[in-house]
């Protein structure tokens, strides 16, 4: 995989990280591909899922053809199954125990490090975020400013979340009384269908904060942006199994998703029609959901608010309260 | 290949005879052992089939544990779940039996009353086996005593691999004596024997010398149950059987941790020793995490969702 990742080109961050060392032969072939202009095959990425830190096709070895806004032929993105998704979850309960118990601080780091890895890689996410909504170059370039500091600004908020939330009760005995939030587990995330990056950052970026593992379903038609930010968390000192990127169909994923009795919390922000159904499902086993706000299908431009605040935080966290004796 | 009538077991048994009989038999191919094991993994049970080897499967689980820390307390709930493993589903199976210390012997046999689950005890210095022969003994009587229906001992790996199979023959038939009526299942301890070559000699030398049952591993070495091994120990059986028309059982214990591992296993049984012994009497999976994760299967095909450990109990 790291060859693949390396051999695509990934832009100018290549000096920062070891497992990029591929660069300097990609440099090397761009050399001699001035010298012999005719010969050199394409090299076409193939788009993988993103399942507890590897990049595996699809279970059912099924893929599905991905266009660009204009309808042209992109790539195929794999289609993940039911399957996929079972597995999905394994890994993000296997990864929650150590993500959640990381100091809010490490997490933080962690987050800009995501910031700093996509900063390396803005051409990429614009160009592929350009052929996949179809937004010019300098449209393109501002949302995936707006995707990276998105990330930065949650990377603020990982260590200070607690004070906001958490605090001191006064109660009526004699005991200390405190509230901190702690994150609920493993959050079920469907993207939204029509913001492929920063719709997607913004849902997940809050998820992960605080300390959740997330199973995402990027967004069916345009899923493509989603890869390409899993490859920048495989590369970011994400731990493997926090963050699981599902390429494919929401009514075939989001029913087992919904029913799975090891989803602590679900956001149906891509769920479309089938968020009441699904908001049902959830219900069963006691699943936190968050509703599709209104802006849920609209375009990246809805989601450009520099300041999101708590709210997408707060669905995904429980309140831990301590009584403690004070010595008589 | 059953294995060949010259290798019949001595009627009188002397150490020269024991050696002669246990290096006259055929060595294990293990290419080709890991190979079948491995072609037998690739089976697909699916829906109905699955549902019925999942309820076979939790009816041959020795619900097992086996720690330092265990306290009456923790033995009382394994064995409330052994009696009812979902209590959301009362279909489910009970388990095999209940494996434990030998101290807590008692307190599992009273909590088990009127079940009709067997106790299983380890004894004779679990795991280690490293301690005087009547140290031993009185470890399996006083278990027996307690109310142990079977009794789990290990084998004294050090004498096994220096060749002194005598020492080993022996221990098996004093403690087979000391057992009564209970069964006698004997720990190889195959993490330790080093070769399937050993493997199938400690099968065979445990079955002569009267095991009712052989079982792979303690829990305690790693790697412990491995599907060539479990093979291997299924081979014996079946030649022990082919050959003496008695039928001894086979317990995998050790890393048995998913459905899958356990549906591979009776794959493994019923294709190596056949169909008789698909059922508890002869097949049994020691385990603890198994349980839970058998539960889970079973409401996933009955239910149509997944569902999450939360919703089980904890071993």
């Amino acid at each position: 995989m790291a060859e693949r990742r390396g051999g695509k080109g990934s832009g100018k961050n290549a000096a920062k990280a070891a497992k990029h060392e591929a660069k300097a032969s990609d440099k090397g072939a761009a050399g001699t591909r001035e010298a012999a202009p005719a010969a050199r095959l394409a090299v076409r990425k193939t788009y993988k899922l993103y399942l507890g830190g590897a990049f595996p096709r699809s279970e059912s070895g099924r893929s599905y053809p991905v266009t660009s806004a204009g309808g042209e032929h992109l790539a195929n993105a794999s289609l993940a199954s039911r399957k996929d998704a079972r597995d999905a979850v394994s890994a993000a309960r296997k990864a929650f125990g150590g993500w959640s118990s990381r100091t809010a601080y490490n997490r933080g780091q962690i987050l800009y490090r995501i910031a700093e890895v996509m900063e390396g890689r803005r051409d990429q996410f614009a160009a592929g975020l350009g052929r996949a909504t179809g937004a010019g170059p300098d449209e393109a370039d501002r949302l995936v400013s707006a995707a990276i500091d998105r990330w930065v600004y949650y990377a603020g908020w990982t260590d200070k979340v607690a004070q906001v939330l958490g605090g001191a009760n006064p109660v009526s005995g004699p005991y200390h009384n405190t509230s901190t939030p702690e994150p609920t587990g493993v959050v079920a995330v469907l993207a939204p269908q029509n913001a492929p990056l920063l719709g997607l950052t913004s849902v997940l970026a809050p998820v992960i904060a605080t300390g959740n593992t997330a199973v995402v379903v990027a967004s069916e038609r345009a899923p493509l942006p989603a890869v390409d930010l899993a490859e920048v968390l495989a590369t970011s000192d994400v731990p493997g199994g926090v963050v699981n990127v599902l390429t494919g169909r929401v009514p075939e994923l989001g029913p087992h998703l919904a029913s799975h009795a090891d989803v602590d919390a679900l956001d149906l922000t891509g769920a479309g029609d089938a968020a009441t159904e699904f908001e049902q499902a959830a219900a069963e086993t006691l699943t936190r959901v968050v509703r599709p706000g209104p802006d849920a299908d609209a375009g990246e431009d809805a989601w450009l608010d520099p300041d999101p605040g708590t709210a997408r935080m707060t669905p995904f966290l429980e309140t831990k309260t301590v009584w403690h004796p004070i010595g008589m | 290949m059953p294995v060949p009538q010259t290798a019949s077991a001595p009627e009188a048994t002397t150490s020269r005879e024991l050696r002669a009989f246990l290096h006259g038999l055929p060595g294990v191919d293990e290419v080709g052992a890991r190979a079948r094991a491995q072609d037998l993994a690739t089976r697909s049970v699916k829906t109905t089939a699955k549902a019925q080897a999942i309820d076979l499967a939790i009816s041959m689980v020795d619900l097992t544990t086996l720690e330092g820390a265990d306290t009456p307390g923790k033995v009382r709930a394994l064995c409330a779940k052994a009696a009812l493993p979902d209590p959301a589903d009362r279909t489910v199976p009970k388990v095999g039996a209940v494996c434990v210390y030998p101290d807590m012997v008692a307190t599992a046999v009273e909590a088990l009353e009127g079940t009709g689950i067997g106790v299983a005890s380890v004894a004779t210095a679990f795991p280690a086996g490293r301690a005087p022969m009547e140290v031993k003994l009185a470890d399996t009587r006083r278990a027996v005593a307690d109310g142990a229906s079977e009794i789990d001992m290990v084998i004294d790996r050090g004498a096994f691999l220096s060749g002194d199979y005598l020492k080993v023959y022996e221990e098996i038939t004093a403690v087979k004596e000391a057992c009564g009526d209970a069964h006698l299942k004997v720990i190889l301890e195959t993490g330790e024997l080093v070769t399937y070559d050993n493997v199938r000699r400690a099968s065979h030398l445990a079955i002569r010398a009267g095991a009712d049952f052989i079982k792979t591993s303690t829990g305690k070495v790693s790697p412990a149950a491995t599907p060539p091994v479990v093979l291997v120990m299924l081979e014996a059986v079946r030649d022990h059987r082919a050959e003496t028309g008695r039928k001894v059982g086979v317990k995998p214990a050790g890393g048995i941790r998913t459905t899958k591992d356990a549906i591979r296993n009776l794959v493994m049984v019923n294709e190596t020793a056949g169909p008789d012994w698909l059922t508890p009497d002869l097949f049994r999976i020691g385990a603890s995490s198994l349980l839970n994760d058998l539960l889970m299967q079973r409401t996933r095909l009955s239910t149509g969702t997944y569902p999450g450990p939360d919703h089980y109990t904890l071993d």
